[in-house]
């Protein structure tokens, strides 16, 4: 088991209360396993990603546990994180467009942060070459400025220098978002040769487009107002979604041959409560269409099949009323 | 690369044409003619004033048209005569520019980069250490705020006229006393009246470069690079290098646009303290009509501040790689 993460709570410090962007969270990342985490904008995804990295100064863990191999990962701990990062655990930034020092050539770069950490520069090179070849650039990159590279030239220099020790987690936030389709799929093509060249051990991939998590994800777990909502392999997720709002959110996508002047997309009315003093019960039940009684109570994260588990009144055992609608 | 140099050249010579002529006209703007000064000087008897009189105003040219004046300055330029000084009648303007010149040289360059350099450093510290920060951020818009000759009397008052004591002259280059030798009695008097003119040209630069590099450094650190940086686990001792290294881009612009300033400071911090540097000599130029003498100061300063900011240029460009893939036209 790569990563375990044990009801995990963080919470950012404001002057009108802590808001807790991550809320009782609990999961478990396998080795090789490439986990999605997806969500809307401000379910906390990035927020748990940044945080089991390097949680800013307005961010405090008030519960919970994350270890990482059997060792356990002292988040909440700048100074002792140091050594964690980028040799256990790293990160590809969701601004990796504007991750290089402009000032600095690449290669310098990552000889000073490779020295930095007491690393060899001389030695590591050839490596980095040979996956910068790999991601398919020329290995003349190191010796640019990241102004002459283009957008997603520094994307996958970003990439190669974050895996660069061969972290046993790398957290890849919003890798996609800014890319063409194209590069998209060469992006998600190169998450994968990463995982099956064990430069990485396990991943998680953070994104809002849960089309890209159909080409490169295992499992996917899914997120709604810092919550879990439903996690699953990949298949089922995209496929036989359990949770009111996977189901909402998976067939809000577009679909190839689809023609939506015939079919009109749909999305989900109403928006996320607010995570500052939020409203006891579930979350989702503002905006489900099977809201009801029992879901002013808050719905347990529970395992409703081998491999998936859901946190929904409708779909934990005995707990359906009697003549309930039955979603989809 | 060349083609930038070119075209930076192109736009020096054209400011220094403009300078140049507003350097000619603005003591021509001033009332009364230098000729009567220098005439009343000469104790001369009335039969003789007005014969005198239309000569030398022949003598320097005063007689002919506008235009005339103009193109005559332009080709005495060129040949680098700047004319004869009327305050210090009949020496070169050159001449006399160079007695006074060292005296505003080692004021100015050790004031201009020990500012620099110290401001740079403690704004750098004040952004990382709240404690420090306390202080040197009142302190420092205080002193960038203070004009040179409230803080030139300030300092006199303190240090040279007994306000707390009195550790310094109050006036002067050296000790009237004293003859210019390479002793130490002389260099220990130069030393004690240079440092008050000084310390307030340093005082006031060094605000404003901390506060700057304050502000600089702390947008840095907020930056996606530092934040990168720090996520791979970097110390933060590389962290706040490449944080000091791009603040300093901006701050190299601001010395450039610094400059003029700062030599401005300096004619009224000498003027206050009597020191005999240009900007004394400005003063007694102004008093005198004496139009050579104003055009040779200002020409100088004017070369002075272009090329000044002409080497900056180029600095830029070896330190800033985003100047020269511009440049090449990437």
């Amino acid at each position: 088991m790569a990563l375990e993460v044990d009801h995990l709570q963080l919470c950012y410090r404001t002057l009108r209360g802590d808001v807790r962007a991550v809320d009782d969270v609990t999961f478990t990342i396998d080795d090789g396993e490439i986990m999605g985490l997806a969500g809307e904008s401000g379910c906390g995804k990035s927020t748990l990603g940044n945080g089991l990295v390097r949680m800013d100064v307005r961010m405090r863990q008030l519960a919970g546990r994350v270890e990482l191999d059997g060792e356990e990962l002292p988040i909440s701990d700048e100074k002792a994180m140091r050594s964690f990062r980028f040799k256990s655990v790293s990160i590809v930034p969701q601004y990796a467009m504007s991750a290089l020092n402009p000032t600095r050539r690449v290669g310098k770069m990552v000889s000073e942060l490779l020295k930095s950490r007491g690393f060899d520069y001389k030695s590591a090179l050839p490596e980095l070459e040979r996956r910068v070849k790999l991601v398919g650039l020329d290995a003349d990159v190191l010796k640019r400025y990241p102004i002459e590279l283009s957008g997603g030239m520094k994307q996958r220099v970003v990439m190669v220098i974050s895996t660069l020790l061969n972290p046993s987690l790398l957290i890849a936030d919003e890798v996609t978002s800014a890319l063409d389709v194209s590069t998209q799929r060469a992006v998600g093509e190169m998450l994968l040769e990463f995982r099956d060249r064990k430069f990485v051990k396990s991943t998680m991939v953070i994104t809002h487009d849960v089309s890209i998590l159909a080409q490169v994800a295992d499992t996917i777990l899914v997120m709604y107002a810092g919550k879990l909502a439903e996690k699953a392999s990949a298949d089922v997720v995209i496929n036989s979604p359990l949770h009111p709002y996977t189901q909402l959110l998976i067939s809000s996508l577009p679909e190839v041959g689809v023609r939506h002047d015939e079919h009109t997309l749909v999305g989900i009315p109403g928006r996320p409560p607010p995570l500052l003093n939020p409203p006891a019960g579930c979350r989702f039940r503002d905006r489900c269409p099977f809201a009801f009684d029992r879901c002013a109570e808050e719905p347990p994260f529970m395992e409703v099949k081998p491999g998936h588990s859901v946190a929904c009144w409708l779909r934990t055992k005995g707990a359906a009323p009697a003549g309930g609608a039955e979603p989809c | 690369m060349r083609r930038y140099l070119a075209r930076k050249l192109i736009i020096y010579v054209v400011t220094f044409f403009v300078a140049a002529t507003i350097d000619w006209l603005l003591p021509r703007m001033v009332p009364g003619n230098p000729v009567s000064l220098l005439l009343a000087k000469m104790n001369l008897q009335p039969q003789t004033y007005n014969a005198t009189y239309s000569l030398y105003m022949k003598a320097f040219g005063f007689n002919r048209p506008w235009w005339d004046q103009y193109l005559n300055f332009w080709r005495a330029l060129l040949h680098g005569n700047l004319g004869v000084s009327i305050y210090d009648f009949p020496k070169p303007v050159t001449s006399v520019i160079a007695d006074y010149v060292l005296f505003t040289l080692a004021l100015l360059i050790p004031a201009i980069l020990l500012a620099y350099f110290a401001g740079n450093k403690v704004g750098a510290m004040a952004a990382r250490r709240k404690s420090l920060d306390n202080t040197v951020l009142p302190v420092g818009y205080l002193l960038t705020a203070t004009a040179y000759p409230w803080l030139a009397l300030l300092l006199a008052f303190l240090f040279a006229a007994g306000g707390i004591g009195h550790f310094f002259p109050i006036s002067g280059g050296f000790s009237y006393g004293l003859i210019p030798a390479w002793n130490w009695a002389f260099m220990w008097s130069l030393i004690t009246h240079w440092f008050l003119p000084f310390l307030t040209l340093f005082l006031v630069a060094f605000g404003g470069w901390a506060i700057g590099m304050r502000n600089l450094i702390i947008y840095e650190l907020e930056s996606d690079y530092t934040h990168y940086l720090e996520a791979l686990g970097a110390p933060s001792k590389l962290v706040r290098r490449y944080a000091y290294r791009n603040a300093m881009l901006p701050q190299l612009t601001g010395l450039a646009l610094q400059l003029g300033v700062i030599v401005g400071g300096a004619v009224v911090t000498e003027v206050t303290f009597a020191y005999p540097g240009l900007g004394y000599l400005i003063f007694q130029a102004v008093g005198n009509d004496d139009y050579f003498l104003l055009q040779g100061i200002f020409m100088f300063i004017i070369v002075g501040v272009l090329v000044a900011n002409f080497i900056i240029d180029i600095i830029y460009v070896l330190v800033d790689p985003r100047t020269r893939v511009g440049i090449s036209g990437a």
